[in-house]
């Protein structure tokens, strides 16, 4: 016996979609719905989140190496168990902060495997001094262009240039909010004075803006030889190093090891930054719910709709598998039929989502995000779009089992 | 012609559970021979619908054996019987039971194309040749919802016959028509079974009707009164 493929159970469902457009369309429309706000809200986290990354990332590494304050031990240790060596009240070593052998510790690092820039930085807490106006900040002792390339400072520069602070020994780059409580503008001194008591008059070579005020109201940059100096410290002095990593979401992990690894503390962004984190992981939690939610609705519409096909269509159903069809036919006339309009929401689902996020895109917010910061996230658009059709097939197969197991003849003694 | 048997039925028995427990068939047994048009008659509940449902292999919940032409149909998987009714047995129904969103040739194509054994082209021919030999050619395109009761039934009649069954089961085929397409109904079945040597087995109420066929079965209070009723 030849054998043809007719594909018959496709025909049927194409049929019953194109002889029903209304209930199809209205079906598509809750697709469409769930995978639009699924699709747009999920961008819109991502965008959030990639801001205030972007905004963190401007002042802190993904991962800073410091010497971590000491608590004072016992030098004397018993050999026998019954004997315990104990100081009463144990203090702060009062050792200097110091990375010992700084180049070393660098080149250790970068010869670590993920990691993709090491610089030293030495930080200085600092007076600002203009007259009889004092302010207190923290000056941070770098090779620029080091720190331009970890920071991007070059971007945030409004006034002055970078360039200058290398030719200029006791230059000095402020925030803006600094200059503006001074009341210093570029080629201007100001005195500075460490916490070493250590006092020097400094040339702003420049102003910075950052996106965030309370760092353009403390931070400055000089050169690290400048830095060393108001510490009086020797050349060699590093206070910390500051380590970027290929994927900062794993910094974690490798604050561990090349804490290990160094001897000293590293600290990964997301200890230093976990109070701040904790509320973006509650609004990415929260977004993700209701975006489930909608998405788990838009199956119940398809659900609901496909039973209402099915309790029409009862009558064909028992003809159908009186002329031979079995179960898993019907299964599929079904099944496809919820696939089709499942795909037509999709496709429509991801146009109006574009059409949302292309119109939000275009909202200017304000000074310190400029633009609403959303953009199509292509893992969002593909995992929304698979994660909708998964709902679609399991709300079709549950009602089409239940078509594929109808007994004809209790239909036909009716 | 030596007589081929198509299907026999041997101790046949079915309950009913609800409203409560009922013997609806008591021990039926009979054959049919290839080529015969039957005619099963009785009065309304005595069970004759319930028999043909057994027979066309739908209602699978009964005591005794069924052969369908020399092949023990009892027992068999819901899938299995499914195969089974597409290749082998075409039904008529009382309601016509076309599908309304297709077309009458459609309609009478669905079951070979389930089948798959030829080429749409062949089963378009062969539909049209069914649709022929009821009269209904004209028809073959329009909607199958847009025709008369009469008409609905000749089609319902012409997609039985798509894949050429060995058994053709009708439940009340003449109930709802008028004369003119009750004697329409009734020569082509008499034809089907004298000229292509198919079976037919028909559940009716109509006395002129089963007069007519070949043999009538008649039931009473889900027992077999006789196997071949004689009409006075």
């Amino acid at each position: 016996m030849a054998n043809y493929q007719h594909h018959i159970d496709t025909e049927i469902s194409v049929t019953y979609i194109t002889s029903s457009k209304r209930l199809t369309l209205v079906a598509s429309l809750g697709v469409t719905i769930g995978i639009a706000i699924f699709i747009f809200l999920n961008c819109m986290t991502a965008g959030f989140s990639r801001t205030s990354n972007n905004i963190i990332f401007k002042s802190t590494p993904h991962i800073r190496v410091y010497k971590d304050d000491q608590m004072s031990e016992p030098l004397l240790t018993y050999a026998d168990t019954n004997r315990i060596a104990l100081i009463a009240n144990p203090k702060v070593v009062p050792q200097s902060n110091r990375i010992v052998d700084p180049d070393h510790v660098i080149e250790l690092l970068k010869s670590q495997p993920g990691v993709v820039f090491v610089m030293p930085q030495v930080a200085v807490n600092v007076f600002y001094n203009s007259g009889k106006t004092q302010l207190a900040g923290a000056a941070s002792g770098v090779h620029i262009d080091e720190a331009d390339g970890m920071f991007d400072i070059g971007s945030t520069v409004v006034e002055g240039s970078l360039a200058d602070l290398k030719t200029t020994p006791n230059g000095i780059l402020l925030g803006v909010g600094v200059a503006a409580k001074m009341s210093v503008r570029t080629n201007d001194n100001i005195t500075v004075t460490s916490s070493r008591n250590v006092t020097r008059v400094m040339k702003v070579v420049g102003l910075f803006f950052t996106n965030n005020s309370y760092v353009d109201k403390v931070k400055s940059y000089v050169n690290i030889s400048t830095a060393q100096q108001l510490l009086a410290e020797s050349p060699s002095y590093v206070s910390d190093i500051y380590v970027n990593v290929l994927d900062f979401d794993k910094a974690p992990t490798y604050s561990g090891r090349l804490s290990m690894l160094t001897g000293y503390k590293a600290e990964d962004w997301q200890t230093a930054y976990s109070n701040l984190l904790s509320g973006t992981n509650l609004r990415d939690v929260m977004i993700i719910a209701i975006s489930i939610a909608i998405m788990l609705v838009a199956g119940f519409g398809i659900y609901n709709i496909l039973n209402m096909t099915i309790s029409q269509k009862i009558n064909d159903i028992a003809i159908l598998k009186a002329m031979g069809f079995q179960g898993h036919d019907v299964i599929r006339i079904f099944v496809l039929q919820g696939a089709i309009i499942g795909m037509i929401g999709i496709v429509l689902g991801l146009l109006v989502s574009a059409a949302l996020i292309y119109f939000l895109s275009t909202v200017y917010l304000g000074s310190d995000i400029g633009y609403f910061p959303i953009g199509f996230e292509l893992a969002t658009v593909v995992s929304g779009s698979l994660f909708g059709l998964i709902i679609t097939l399991l709300a079709s197969y549950l009602p089409a089992r239940k078509a594929a197991n109808v007994d004809p003849v209790s239909i036909f003694r009716k | 012609m030596a007589t081929e048997i198509m299907l026999q039925a041997d101790n046949i028995g079915k309950y009913f559970y609800d409203p409560e427990k009922f013997r609806v068939l008591n021990d039926v047994s009979f054959t049919v021979n290839r080529g015969e048009f039957v005619t099963l008659v009785g009065k309304s509940g005595c069970g004759k619908s319930t028999l043909l449902y057994i027979l066309s292999t739908m209602d699978t919940e009964y005591d005794g054996t069924l052969q369908i032409h020399g092949e023990a149909v009892t027992g068999k998987s819901q899938n299995q019987l499914a195969a089974l009714r597409n290749e082998k047995i075409g039904f008529v129904f009382q309601f016509h039971y076309l599908l309304p969103e297709f077309s009458c040739l459609k309609n009478v194509m669905i079951p070979a194309l389930r089948l798959g054994a030829r080429s749409r082209e062949e089963i378009e021919t062969t539909a049209y040749e069914k649709l022929t030999l009821l009269g209904m050619k004209d028809q073959a395109l329009k909607s199958s919802a847009k025709l008369s009761g009469g008409q609905q039934q000749r089609i319902a009649i012409a997609r039985a016959l798509i894949n050429a069954p060995l058994i053709i089961m009708a439940d009340e085929p003449t109930g709802n028509l008028d004369s003119k397409n009750t004697d329409i109904v009734f020569d082509t079945f008499k034809q089907l079974a004298h000229e292509f040597n198919q079976t037919i087995i028909a559940v009716t109420h109509d006395t002129d009707f089963a007069r007519k066929s070949d043999r009538t079965i008649e039931m009473l209070d889900g027992a077999i009164v006789t196997t071949s009723k004689k009409f006075v």
